[in-house]
């Protein structure tokens, strides 16, 4: 099967399954692209996510760096494609023919019950792309100072980022 | 008789319109648009009220796929059908992808250059920390019970350290985690 036509059905399928955002299926994408394809590296992978982090837009821009690094413009092209579009046209259907129907109750218990899932996930992409970088004793402070600074202050992402990359620069992460 | 600058005329909807304003959306945010979403379309623009924006991004979150993707189909085929859909998606998605793959680009050229592997490893583990700083943010927000940390652990063990596929992940985790949400909201009301 073409690359191509492989990428567009598991991030078809991926998309299907991103009921916590995209940063949740992370770990889906790090299985078939490192583990089972070798179609991209662990360090390729983890590099490809925090560049992708330095650009502006929707967190899941990420799949197109993915998807370029595979096959190119047109790999880039069909990853984005395949993880946005048919997942907006079933949000398309369903705000056709259920906007009138009162749907509270199951939003509800939906959301209670897939959170606790979705934390998981988040956590373990989180590992993942640290799996990717060197270790280093000035990357592990760096990851803890980042989320201390995240969670106690309202520091833009982007300064963080750029932060993080003036410390590697200088060579000490 | 006030000093308060009356609002201006509030932007017509129209797909061009909606283009502009979810790619002015897509190019501010980082780190995420969620919140740019609220403050043009809620406070700049006025298309939408908190409540209807609240009860939308509910919705997105529930529906598989990007939230805001799924966000901004649904606002503009609400406005202006097929086409406003269309012009949201692009808008949402075309400029800010550009820069993406022109970033990328860019970094596949000069990985080599001095200074640019130690760059991207800080980067790296700053991205690491904003993902994990998401996860501690979102587990705060969650009811102190057991069944919440247990689903989370088992689903960050099968895909982080078993590497199993999240379909059967999830499979097996969303019925588990319904069930469980259903007995217990059941014995709470009874």
């Amino acid at each position: 099967m073409s690359i191509l036509i492989q990428l567009f059905l598991q991030f078809v399928l991926i998309s299907l399954l991103a009921f916590g955002g995209a940063s949740a299926t992370l770990p889906e994408m790090h299985r078939f692209l490192v583990v089972q394809h070798h179609w991209v590296d662990d360090h390729t992978f983890s590099s490809l996510y925090a560049i992708s982090q330095a650009a502006p837009g929707p967190n899941v821009l990420f799949v197109a760096l993915f998807g370029w690094h595979v096959a190119g413009l047109a790999g880039a092209a069909v990853t984005l494609f395949a993880m946005c579009i048919p997942a907006a046209l079933l949000a398309l259907l369903v705000e056709h023919y259920m906007s009138r129907y009162p749907h509270h109750t199951w939003h509800l218990v939906l959301r209670r019950a897939l959170a606790p899932i979705t934390i998981g996930l988040v956590f373990a992409t989180a590992l993942i792309v640290f799996q990717g970088a060197p270790v280093h004793i000035g990357a592990i402070l760096l990851v803890i100072a980042t989320t201390w600074i995240t969670l106690r202050t309202r520091f833009n992402a982007l300064w963080l980022i750029a932060l993080g990359a003036l410390l590697g620069v200088l060579g000490w992460v | 008789m006030s000093d308060i600058a009356a609002p201006t005329a509030p932007m017509a909807i129209t797909p061009w319109t909606l283009f502009y304003t979810f790619a002015s959306m897509g190019l501010q945010g980082f780190g995420g648009v969620m919140a740019w979403a609220r403050r043009i379309l809620v406070e700049d623009r006025g298309w939408v009220d908190n409540r209807e924006f609240t009860e939308l991004l509910a919705l997105s979150q529930i529906l598989p796929g990007p939230n805001i993707c799924n966000l901004a189909s649904i606002l503009g085929y609400r406005w202006c059908g097929v086409r406003g859909a269309v012009a949201a998606v692009v808008g949402l998605l075309g400029p800010s992808g550009l820069i993406v793959l022109g970033i990328g680009a860019l970094y596949e050229h000069y990985q080599n250059a001095p200074g640019v592997e130690g760059a991207v490893h800080g980067m790296t583990a700053v991205a690491v920390g904003l993902v994990f700083a998401a996860g501690v943010k979102l587990a705060q927000s969650q009811p102190r019970n057991l069944r919440g940390p247990v689903l989370g652990i088992a689903a960050l063990i099968a895909v982080a350290a078993l590497h199993w596929p999240l379909v059967w992940v999830l499979g097996v985790l969303i019925p588990l985690a319904l069930v469980l949400e259903w007995r217990s909201s059941r014995s709470t009301n009874p």
